[in-house]
């Protein structure tokens, strides 16, 4: 399968800590992967890198064979990248729709669209279509601050999606979800990234839904790649199994 | 429908005030057109605030709209309204142009305090240069309208009623500003401004568009009240000036774009009482006016008419 996102060499130190250490990544297109590894192992800064949020030291990231080290989010999301995060980026004096109408202007990057009234019914029915997609048509005029923690990831994904993004970056789309919701928000969540042909990497703690839902399984420790395969093995892996599972058998 | 009506009420909000101008004695006149101006300042405050910067510095703009009136009528005898107010808000926009530039890059006290640097800059230029009258300011001649130079009674008229239009068209202007999705883009900016990034906008483009849009509005104001009070100084860019437009933006509020024009009348209003029957503590007076509106309606004077539709609804 052909790779849309490849990393060489990749180095990020802060300080002492050295976060990426000459990573070699290679995400097939189509792919959903899972990315785990004890905290401080550099998968946010991974994750931070790609998505132009942080220059790496050395190194290069290439996109569908474009090289794209050193540029801004912007210019990484305008080329298909997008990503959510650990803490919901929302508009939080927002509605679950305005929201969602404030991604779709912008999308298209047109200056005009800058003036256009935000609120429009042809975009305001194409934005509810895409929150009921996941689930949140129900929440949509709620503002943002007083929806649940499993709605405010999921909305946080939706915004991502509004680009149709070729690469979605997920940094722990579970953390705060309870243990019933998790499976509820990645059953919807794939389902998705599937119909739309999205690849996708996400970051994860939880090794059941890690094993369920990825095709392949990168494992991280002190900034480097310990392993790489398919869920079943890396999970056995007994080093995996040491420094990201926890357990030694 | 709603937008209908309240496009009507708006219109019809703006005849009763220009039908006022026939009745309204001198006084109410000069003081009511010295607010409408002064709101124009504040609605440009207003959309930054918005986005959550607070400026310390609008009166840098206002003294270059009455000092840009007050020079091409002393100097260059250019008395017409239009022209002065235009060469105004053009001067005002080719600073923020370049000053913007720099403002774009900062936020919150950051933001203030480098705005308010920049007023204060004007201001020392103005104090020491005597072309532009140093303490003392300058006068400014009675303006005319394309030719017709009214008398003094018709000229305070001919303002207010100007002042009313410039004031209702810049409301109409903002009211689809903030509809837009660059005028929405504030609130987003206010809560997040990675998320922004990440939808594919640029940030310091859109507080640059409307640090410029402030600017401009400020520009014009500060030309009005140059007219209108026929003298302009220094302490127009004085920190104090801006700092009083803050003051009023939170009287009146940042939930919609009439509650400055609101918040500017009452604030005149108050100021002029306060001082007529209390000259040594209308300071104070004021401080009591403001504290009471943080207690008792603390998103502004304008939210009143919101509660009372949502009472209303209920």
């Amino acid at each position: 399968m052909t790779a849309i996102l490849e990393t060489a060499g990749l180095t990020k130190r802060f300080g002492a800590v050295t976060a990426a250490e000459g990573l070699d990544v290679r995400i097939a297109s189509g792919a959903v992967v899972g990315m785990i590894g004890p905290n401080g192992a550099g998968k946010t800064t991974f994750l931070n890198i790609v998505t132009g949020y942080l220059e790496p030291d050395r190194g290069s990231v290439r996109f569908r064979g474009r090289e794209i080290t050193g540029l801004g989010p912007r210019a990484i999301a305008a080329l298909g990248i997008a990503r959510s995060f650990q803490i919901p980026q929302l508009f939080g004096s927002l509605t679950a729709l305005e929201n969602m109408l404030v991604a779709r202007r912008l999308a298209s990057g047109a200056v005009r669209d800058f003036w256009r009234p935000l609120h429009d019914r042809a975009l305001a029915e194409e934005a509810l279509a895409a929150l009921r997609r996941l689930g949140l048509d129900r929440l949509a005029h709620q503002t943002v601050g007083t929806l649940p923690e499993g709605a405010r990831k999921l909305l946080d994904i939706a915004l991502a999606l509004v680009r149709r993004p070729g690469l979605l970056l997920l940094d722990e789309p579970t953390s705060g979800v309870s243990v019933k919701e998790k499976f509820a928000l990645f059953d919807v969540l794939v389902g998705v990234l599937r119909a739309d042909g999205v690849t996708a990497i996400f970051v994860e703690h939880d090794m059941e839904v890690v094993a369920r839902y990825a095709d392949e399984v990168l494992a991280f420790a002190d900034g480097r790649v310990l392993a790489r395969g398919a869920p079943a093995d890396v999970l056995r892996d007994p080093a995996v199994r040491r420094l990201v599972v926890g357990t030694e058998d | 429908m709603r937008g209908r009506l309240r496009a009507l009420a708006t219109a019809a909000g703006t005849l009763a005030l220009l039908l006022a101008g026939a009745v309204l004695p001198a006084w109410a006149l000069f003081l009511g057109t010295v607010a409408l101006a002064k709101g124009l300042t504040i609605l440009g405050l207003v959309f930054l605030m918005r986005a959550g910067l607070v400026s310390f510095g609008q009166g840098l703009y206002y003294a270059l709209g009455a000092y840009a009136a007050g020079f091409l009528g002393e100097h260059l005898g250019v008395t017409d309204a239009f022209a002065v107010l235009g060469a105004g808000v053009v001067l005002a926009v080719l600073v923020a142009a370049l000053v913007g530039v720099l403002m774009v890059q900062y936020r919150e006290i950051f933001f203030a305090m480098l705005s308010l640097a920049f007023s204060m800059i004007l201001y020392g230029v103005l104090v020491k240069t005597q072309t532009f009258g140093s303490t003392d300011g300058i006068n400014v001649p009675p303006a005319t309208f394309l030719g017709w130079a009214p008398a003094a009674g018709r000229l305070r008229v001919a303002l207010y009623l100007l002042t009313v239009l410039a004031g209702a068209a810049a409301v109409a202007a903002a009211r689809r500003y903030a509809l837009s999705t660059l005028g929405s883009l504030a609130h987003a900016i206010r809560d997040n401004e990675i998320r922004v990034e990440y939808l594919g906008a640029s940030v310091a483009r859109a507080i640059y568009v409307k640090y410029l849009l402030a600017a401009g509005l400020a520009g014009l104001s500060g030309g009005l009240v140059a007219l209108t009070v026929g003298h302009i100084d220094p302490e127009m860019a004085y920190w104090t000036t801006s700092g009083e437009f803050v003051f009023v933006a939170l009287l009146g509020g940042t939930g919609n774009v009439l509650a400055p024009m609101l918040g500017s009348v009452v604030f005149e209003v108050a100021r002029s009482y306060a001082y007529a029957y209390s000259p040594y503590t209308w300071q104070m007076l004021l401080g009591l006016l403001m504290l009471a509106v943080i207690l008792f309606v603390p998103h502004g004077l304008g939210s009143l008419a919101e509660r009372w539709s949502a009472r209303r609804a209920r």
